[in-house]
């Protein structure tokens, strides 16, 4: 236990320290809102769907934990890289534990990264319509995180070096981003699209957000919570599975 | 204390280390020397549990080092050749994740704490981020780190690597001193002869991933008519420079090496 949280709290120090890159990690979200926010506003209006930045905002959420949580999850290319990976390596743990409080650090840093957003949704304008349900969409917030920080635990585990890193962006996360209809309606679209998004996780995170937050739902929150739950816990299976085979 | 029959462990086409036996009796210091790339790292790696032999067996306290790896990894400490700190956290944290990792109790751990970064020099420091530290602050945090609990084995890679004489000084009395204390059995390679000459007991000399001798310093000496342990090292492994572009067995080896990295 003390292991699991020692190691949490170890991913929390070192996101609290890389200041400059908390900064950073803001400036694409806001670019999303502002820019997609207003820009793509007049269209999706006059196509009757409402408010755009309202639209927009629980899928600027939704990537954003995506992005931190992958990218916490994957710290451990860099501790392979810097040598701290052996010390954890040695250590008479259980390797699952070690996995766990990696993936839930990473997991908490991603929610709290998606909380700095939520914070400039609301600034730049966003509203949500039923407060009640937000507690609910915290719920979906640490889902997505805990779902893509095993993911990214498990990618880690198989990379032998940072090179891989620039591929997994390309090939694995900007798609999972652009797929998950965190940018454009589900309902309408052609059917390999539409076979394609429903097979992203990402999507029902997105569509649970959009559900508890703005009240507009593609699949329900049941369903979103449920295939959220059962793909990060299978993700955790195979993530502690591969980190448990890990060689340096 | 550690058994080892028959190991050998391949990189690819490459063998690294090439079906070595060897025994280390409990409360012994047991120095592991070779030239560069002569396989001493690869095979604590593996004795340590972070690398799979490709075949051969280790035991390790009685225990089956590829099969009880948790029970195995309760036995060592170790200080690694290469850096294996955390960077963002101080030294202090450092040394506060290594204690709660070993299970070091609560109450003895501050103390231990403080009497380690004492002792090396870098208790004014603690609370400052490791990666704002020298090369060799780094490498004296290494060791304290890998002092703090206390181990029936300890592993140490070139651990006086990179320190001042002062230090290695502490290094090696403390050590000698865990060892008369405690009866800690000390498995150490170096590349400094004096100091293998002054704290091991039994000496292997490994080459190319063979052992090609294994005595005291004393008998090693006496087996090749040296002086000093430096003469007889040399006489046991030549005095070519184990350098890549030397000869084309060790292009070779770099080559392998570039694909291992690349997998
Ligand atoms: N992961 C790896 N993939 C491929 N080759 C490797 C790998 N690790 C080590 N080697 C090779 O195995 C050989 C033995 O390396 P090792 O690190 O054990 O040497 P060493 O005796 O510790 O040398 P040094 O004194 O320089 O530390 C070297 O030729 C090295 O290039
Ligand atoms: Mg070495």
């Amino acid at each position: 236990m003390s292991v699991i949280y020692i190691l949490w709290l170890r991913e929390l120090r070192r996101y609290v320290r890389s200041r400059a890159q908390i900064v950073a990690s803001l400036g694409q979200p806001l670019l999303y809102l502002v820019v997609l926010g207003f820009g793509m506003g007049p269209v999706f209006q006059k196509a009757g769907q409402g408010n755009y930045l309202q639209f927009v905002a629980p899928g600027v959420m939704g990537m954003t934990v995506l992005f931190s949580s992958v990218f916490s999850g994957m710290g451990l290319l860099w501790d392979r890289q810097f040598g701290f990976l052996k010390e954890t390596l040695v250590a008479p743990v259980p390797r699952i534990q070690i996995m766990l409080g990696r993936t839930l650090g990473a997991a908490t840093v991603a929610v709290v990264q998606g909380l700095l957003v939520v914070v400039v949704c609301v600034i730049v304008g966003f509203r949500a319509v039923h407060l009640q349900t937000v507690p609910l969409a915290l719920l979906f917030m640490a889902l997505i995180a805990c779902l893509f920080s095993a993911l990214g635990t498990a990618i880690g585990s198989t990379l032998q070096n940072m090179q891989g890193f620039q591929l997994i962006m390309s090939f694995l996360v900007m798609p999972i981003f652009f797929l998950s209809g965190a940018l454009y309606p589900l309902n309408g679209l052609p059917k390999a699209l539409s076979v394609l998004t429903s097979l992203d996780p990402l999507t029902y995170g997105v569509d649970g957000l959009r559900a508890t937050l703005i009240g507009r739902q593609h699949f329900g929150v049941v369903t979103d919570g449920l295939v959220l739950a059962v793909v990060a816990a299978l993700l955790l299976a195979i993530g502690s599975r591969l980190f448990s085979k890990i060689q340096v | 204390m550690i058994r080892v029959k028959d190991l050998t462990k391949k990189f690819g086409e490459f063998t690294a280390v090439n079906n070595i036996s060897f025994e280390v009796g409990p409360g012994e210091i047991f120095a592991f020397l070779g030239p560069n790339g002569a396989g001493k790292t690869t095979t604590i790696k593996m004795l340590t549990t972070l690398l799979q032999p490709t075949s051969g067996t280790m035991e390790i306290d009685g225990l089956d080092a590829r099969r009880q790896a948790n029970e195995v990894r309760k036995r060592f400490g170790i200080v690694f050749q290469d850096p294996s700190l955390d960077g963002d956290l101080t030294a202090y944290e450092n040394m506060e994740l290594h204690a709660v990792f070993y299970h070091v109790p609560r109450k003895i751990r501050g103390e231990r704490t403080e009497q380690l970064l004492r002792l090396f020099d870098l208790w004014e420091r603690r609370n400052e981020q490791v990666k704002l530290f020298s090369g060799g602050m780094k490498r004296r945090l290494e060791i304290a780190r890998g002092l703090l609990h206390t181990p029936k084995i300890l592993f140490l890679d070139e651990p006086t690597l990179g320190l001042d004489p002062q230090t290695r000084n502490q290094l090696w009395t403390h050590v000698k001193h865990l060892n008369q204390t405690e009866g800690v059995t000390v498995f150490l390679t170096t590349h400094y002869m004096d100091e293998a000459d002054r704290v091991a007991q039994r000496i292997a000399i490994i080459d190319h991933g063979k052992i090609v001798a294994e005595d005291s310093p004393q008998g090693l000496k006496q087996q090749t008519g040296a002086d000093s342990l430096e003469e007889a090292f040399l006489a046991l492994t030549g005095s070519t420079i184990r350098d890549e572009a030397a000869s084309s067995a060790d292009q070779m080896r770099q080559f392998a090496k570039m694909w291992g990295n690349r997998r």
